[in-house]
């Protein structure tokens, strides 16, 4: 499926170009190290992204999967190995690479003291967004904020800041979508509209890449499965073709002690 | 290409300064901080008329460069202590539009602050405010302190000694501003002839540390 | 140094080229060593029975034979720092990074010297302690970069944004000192002060005995930057050895 944005957010012509024809795989990873200092965390990855996959990441924590995130959303540099979405290489073409990605994270990137809406009126213009304005209200409402849209952030739940979160990163239409265990701090409602929207994101052709320690989320949201062990991928296995008892048991033995 | 660069700078300034007024936590400390110095002066060199304008140009100098060394150090620690340049590095843009956005920020407040802190100046040193030049001179100096105070100020943000140890990196590099401020500063007050060309000095200095510290800024915040 | 030599780098040799350069550090090292020691051994007793006494300044004046080699090489040192920053930064190459440190090290220790034996020299020539003087000045300047650059360097550890922060004071650093060193050179120029400067031709004799001095501590320089590169690689590959075993045990 050919991924079409609706919008036209593109002024930069390479990028035009690259979205008119697929790419597969529509993410490549090789090899890829990523030590902070001297601490070793992830030792040599080789994954690859279809499009239009959803793939959950499971592991224990500190196996990188965080880390594996941030490199792909472009906050960190890799200490070896090439990434590649879309065809863009990600130090290379860095821009180009943050242009295709929404990261949502344990970290909300919002700013306190401004209103939903000026936030993202400001994302807005740092990814070159058009009709930015109206865009940004169709996405809060989406997300239940109407109501809250004047009102700074600073004021709001951790289940609203999460939502806002999920508005901030859906705003310039990614390509691909990163979720650092998207289903804490949301309530029921918020599971209810981000399952919605994460399902809007595949139809339109968005490739998902997601962690969690909730299994039963893995086999049910995901479409494959990818278990990080050491800094290195130990399994992975088609959901379709996994039992949630087998995943247990794989789990069990991998972040054993 | 270049409109979104100027575009995406504008959109951090705005926003910065959106943030500063609303939490006005830095323009009030720091502006508080410079009068205190020049305050401060007076007791300390116990000032008759006579030898005012030997110790005036010094005063003011040191007030600016120490309040902006507190500024400096607050706004970038402010954005780090969120955990977030990321929020900013996150997003498609250029890295020298962020320096150059956090520098004409920086330039801003604490232009703020020397506004309100010069007429005092004038009132407590005797000295004619609007004595053609003044404005100029500040400005120049105010900008080099500025050009390497925000560079450094990112720099030392990520360290736990960050107070400490911005001083400490700026100072060394700003002494060229400061020599050169100070002297213009004197010589608005007390002309004398062959000066040297001081304010050619400075304007040297903002124009090869724009450029370097624009170039290495991505080089700082960058993991 | 054997240690040294046996550790590999995380950089990739590329394909056909043998690592020469690492088997004959020690050898080249040790020949600057020895040169050095020599050198210095005979520019000892050139200083102070071969060269002639000053008629100004009297026996005093010797010590502008350790004064001058000390300060010309720290200053050296802060070009090489900065040259294997912008290197470090081009090629991301950790190499790089050592060489920066090590010449920073070092650096550090000379114009240390160059503050002690100048401000002993000015003492006696013009009874201060400490001058305003151009060149001295600058070299307390110089003297505080280097010191930033180290706790800095100390602070963020041995990551690459400490390797990152550092190459970005040494470059500006290096365009720096000749801003400073103008500005106090405008500055002073104003107040007379005793010009400690040689007039005219210098005698032979004077002239060859700094040859010798300048050898001797450029040889010094270039042997310690061999042992303190090399140490810097020993340190990170062993730190980054134990770091590598902790995540096995531990994760």
């Amino acid at each position: 499926m050919i991924y079409v944005p609706d919008d036209n957010v593109c002024h930069d012509d390479a990028l035009q170009g690259a979205a008119t024809h697929t790419v597969d795989p529509y993410v490549q990873i090789v090899g890829l190290k990523k030590s902070y200092g001297l601490k070793p965390i992830l030792r040599g990855l080789d994954l690859s992204l279809q499009q239009g996959e959803r793939v959950a990441l499971l592991g224990a924590n500190g196996t990188g999967k965080t880390t594996l995130l941030r490199v792909l959303a472009g906050l960190t540099r890799p200490s070896a190995g090439t990434v590649a979405v879309q065809g863009f290489d990600l130090v290379q073409d860095a821009q180009a690479v943050r242009r295709l990605v929404g990261f949502v994270a344990h970290q909300p990137y919002l700013y306190e003291e401004l209103t939903a809406l000026e936030n993202l009126l400001f994302f807005g213009r740092m990814y070159s967004v058009a009709h930015a304005h109206e865009k940004a209200l169709e996405l809060l409402g989406r997300v239940e904020l109407a109501k809250r849209t004047r009102e700074r952030v600073s004021t709001f739940s951790r289940g609203q800041i999460q939502r806002l979160a999920w508005a901030r990163a859906l705003l310039h239409t990614p390509h691909l979508l990163l979720l650092d265990e998207p289903e804490t701090g949301l309530d029921q409602e918020g599971h209810t509209v981000i399952d919605t929207l994460l399902r809007e994101h595949t139809e339109r052709g968005g490739t998902t890449l997601f962690t969690t320690h909730q299994l039963e989320r893995a086999l049910s949201v995901g479409t494959r499965v990818v278990l990080l062990n050491k800094g290195r991928i130990g399994y992975q296995q088609q959901t379709t073709a996994l039992t949630l008892t087998e995943l247990r048991g794989v789990y069990g033995q991998a972040v054993k002690p | 290409m270049k409109r979104v660069f100027f575009e995406q700078m504008w959109a951090i300034l705005a926003k910065d300064v959106r943030y500063e007024l609303r939490s006005k936590q830095t323009w009030t400390s720091m502006g508080m901080f410079a009068l205190l110095v020049l305050v401060i002066f007076n007791f300390a060199f116990d000032l008759h008329t006579e030898n005012t304008n030997a110790v005036a140009p010094g005063a003011l100098w040191v007030a600016f460069i120490f309040a902006s060394l507190l500024g400096l150090g607050r706004t970038i620690a402010a954005e780090r202590e969120q955990g977030s340049m990321d929020r900013l590095l996150l997003c498609p843009v250029d890295r020298k539009a962020i320096y150059l956005a956090k520098l004409l920020g920086n330039v801003l407040f604490i232009s703020v602050v020397e506004i309100v802190a010069l007429p005092v100046y004038a009132a407590l040193f005797g000295v004619p405010l609007l004595a053609g030049g003044l404005i100029p001179i500040v400005l120049l100096g105010t900008l080099g302190i500025a050009i390497i105070g925000t560079l450094f100020a990112t720099m030392a943000a990520a360290t736990r000694a960050r107070e400490l140890l911005l001083p400490i990196l700026v100072f060394p590099l700003i002494v060229p501003v400061v020599i050169a401020a100070v002297r213009a500063t004197e010589a608005l007050l007390v002309p004398t002839a062959n000066e040297p060309p001081w304010i050619g000095l400075i304007i040297a200095f903002d124009i090869i540390f724009l450029c370097v510290s624009t170039l290495t800024f991505q080089y700082v915040i960058e993991e | 140094m054997a240690l040294a030599n046996k550790a590999t780098t995380e950089v990739p040799q590329r394909q056909g080229t043998r690592p020469t350069r690492q088997r004959s550090l020690p050898i080249i090292s040790l020949v600057l060593g020895v040169l050095a020691f020599a050198s210095i051994m005979i520019a000892i007793p050139m200083a102070f029975l071969y060269a002639q006494t000053d008629v100004v300044q009297g026996p005093a004046q010797r010590i502008f034979y350790f004064h001058v080699p000390v300060a010309a090489i720290g200053m050296f040192a802060f070009v090489v720092m900065a040259v294997a920053s912008i290197m470090y930064l081009w090629k991301r190459d950790e190499r790089w990074d050592w060489a920066a440190r090590a010449s920073a090290e070092i650096g550090t220790v000379f114009i240390t010297l160059t503050l002690i034996t100048g401000s002993i020299w000015g003492r006696t020539t013009w009874g201060t302690w400490w001058s305003w003087d151009p060149k001295l000045t600058a070299s307390l300047v110089l003297w505080f970069m280097y010191v930033g650059y180290l706790m800095v360097r100390s602070y963020m550890g041995r990551t690459s944004a400490s390797a990152n922060a550092g190459a970005v004071i040494a470059i500006i650093g290096v365009f720096d000192v000749p801003i400073i060193y103008e500005a106090v050179n405008l500055w002073r120029g104003l107040h007379p002060a005793a010009q400690v400067g040689v007039a005219g031709a210098l005698p032979s004799d004077v002239v060859l005995t700094l040859l010798v001095a300048f050898a001797g501590f450029a040889l010094l320089y270039g042997f310690l930057m061999i042992q303190l590169y090399q140490l810097q690689k020993v340190q990170t590959l062993a730190q980054r050895l134990r770091a590598t075993v902790e995540y096995d045990i531990y994760v």
